[in-house]
């Protein structure tokens, strides 16, 4: 077996990992390797053919796979070492195992990045019944079958999630020729960022319904119809006001959750609210040495937002492969409380720099004004108003990790403001 | 007269703006909470504009299909017309990340490039 060295290696080719290895390059880390088991890198970049890439990060509306190309390019230019067609089969301390068509290899890393993002949700998650035919796909599976592989998937398409790519879509079918008959929202509000609901369903009057859910799929070899209802406050179907829509194809945009079987062979500890790797300011997880950053930590909902955290942990990862004794530091653990679902990171450690940290929260309710609020025991720490908050839009909050000297843990809030 | 009501994308607030006019002149312009969404929600009423994107045949490459896209948003109503245009289009590769696909498309002065690799 092939034994390789590396001073930090990156597993997942998506944004995170394009920008975690840039960035450790950037941090003077000597030799980078990034492993991908696609036949490209950029992940599911590649896929996302829509404008809205870059906003934040370049100032620009790129498509995915620009924004991607762009990240690509300073691969190249830093010489960072890429293995294609590779996955990584096991993790160890120190070393991993990886297999490609040229057999099995054994690398040694000094920091290693998880960057291996998320996958979906499908209809097995979420039990809908009735009968099992084709054309029960998820959104980002018809994503490729359109966009990369030029299949076409259905003619009369029901939308089951107000998520993202569900709501992108319904756009791609339709300006493909489809005819998209509904989207069906569980929840109160909507999954995904507003701007989608405008530019995606708004545009071509396509119907969302929220507060209502698909009930039954028919079909023998095809989807023939499904059932819609509305729910109740307990989300019960209300059966008596269902109807059938003739369709085609459901497709599913109901969520989506880090891959971390990889992260578990290492004993990292997860959260279970984000379902990723409990991680520190500098994307470390309880495993010294290991990062993570992306959708393998939590959802985003931008890539930008995953870029700034590659970049955190490319960074921390380029440091830690280069310093020879570990600093001990104190820590605090940040604990999401009332109308908090989950915030990143979940631990805050004191170091000298005491530089800005930025923490992602998600809400676990709407609100039109509200007060983001941090405590320890009674004293309030910290304070700010936010107005609009929302489920589907992670909200961003900047504090200095010395608030928290001294403290074991601190409790984060939203309360609500009538 | 007409009357319209647009949904502000500037920011997360998502204001309901109720406007009135005719084609090319605003009458009224209610419900905006900020400065930033008249600008939005005007260009929205007298001519809503997007980015086209779609994705082309191609032979010869490791995917099925390429990404293309509009250089500049282009007028809403004529997104069917400009689809119909690039769907005839069959590439073979190499192609270049950027290439103009289509020059000038339905002479609006935008054109259609590359943007898969």
């Amino acid at each position: 077996m092939k034994i390789l060295d590396y001073d930090v290696v990156v597993i997942g080719g998506g944004p995170a990992g394009l920008s975690a290895a840039n960035t450790a390059k950037k941090n003077h880390a000597n030799k980078v390797l990034i492993i991908e088991r696609d036949d490209a890198l950029g992940g599911i970049l590649q896929q996302c053919i829509h404008p809205g890439f870059g906003l934040h990060e370049f100032k620009q509306d790129y498509t995915g796979p620009e924004y991607a190309y762009r990240h690509i390019e300073t691969i190249h230019q830093n010489n960072i070492d890429v293995f294609l067609h590779t996955t990584v089969l096991q993790l160890m301390d120190g070393s991993l195992i990886a297999v490609s068509k040229s057999g099995l290899m054994k690398i040694n890393y000094r920091s290693l990045v998880l960057a291996m993002g998320c996958r979906e949700r499908t209809r097995g998650a979420i039990q809908i019944p009735g009968s099992r035919p084709a054309g029960v796909i998820t959104a980002g599976t018809a994503q490729r079958l359109i966009n990369i592989q030029g299949q076409d998937i259905g003619k009369n398409i029901v939308i089951l999630g107000s998520g993202d790519i569900g709501m992108i879509m319904a756009r791609r079918l339709t300006l493909e020729g489809a005819k998209v008959l509904a989207v069906v929202e569980l929840l109160p509000y909507l999954s995904g960022l507003l701007r989608n609901k405008v530019q995606c369903l708004d545009d071509f009057d396509i119907p969302l319904y929220l507060r209502h859910t698909v009930i039954d799929i028919v079909g023998n070899h095809r989807v023939e119809s499904v059932t819609i209802a509305p729910v109740d406050d307990e989300n019960r179907p209300m059966i008596d006001k269902a109807w059938s829509v003739p369709c085609d194809t459901l497709l599913l945009s109901v969520g989506l959750i880090p891959e971390n079987e990889l992260t578990q062979q290492l004993d990292i500890i997860i959260d279970p609210k984000t379902r990723g790797p409990i991680v520190d300011q500098t994307m470390q997880t309880s495993c010294k040495g290991v990062f993570a950053c992306g959708n393998v930590v939590h959802v985003n909902d931008l890539v930008d937002h995953v870029s700034a955290e590659g970049a955190k942990a490319g960074k921390h990862a380029a440091i830690h492969a280069q310093t020879k004794t570990d600093i001990i530091s104190t820590q605090t653990r940040i604990i999401p409380k009332e109308g908090i679902h989950s915030v990143i990171p979940q631990i805050v450690i004191q170091d000298e720099q005491d530089d800005m940290i930025q923490m992602a929260l998600r809400v676990s309710t709407p609100a039109k004004k509200a007060s983001i609020i941090i405590t320890s025991n009674d004293d309030i720490l910290y304070k700010i108003k936010r107005n609009h908050v929302r489920p589907g839009e992670i909200q961003m909050i900047k504090i200095r990790p010395s608030l928290f000297k001294d403290l074991d843990q601190v409790s984060i809030m939203m309360e609500k403001e009538s | 007269m007409i009357k319209k009501e647009i949904t502000c994308t500037v920011c997360p607030v998502g204001c309901l703006i109720t406007i009135t006019g005719d084609q090319a002149k605003i009458h009224t312009l209610t419900g905006n909470q900020c400065q930033r969404g008249i600008p939005y929600a005007t260009d929205e009423f007298i001519q809503p504009t997007r980015i086209l994107t779609t994705t082309i045949p191609i032979k010869g490459h490791r995917n099925a299909r390429i990404a293309v896209r509009s250089t500049a948003p282009i007028p809403k109503a004529l997104l069917f017309d400009a689809l119909s245009i690039i769907k005839k289009i069959h590439l073979t590769a190499p192609v270049n990340h950027g290439e103009v696909i289509v020059k000038n498309i339905l002479d609006i002065g935008v054109d259609i490039i590359v943007s898969g690799y």
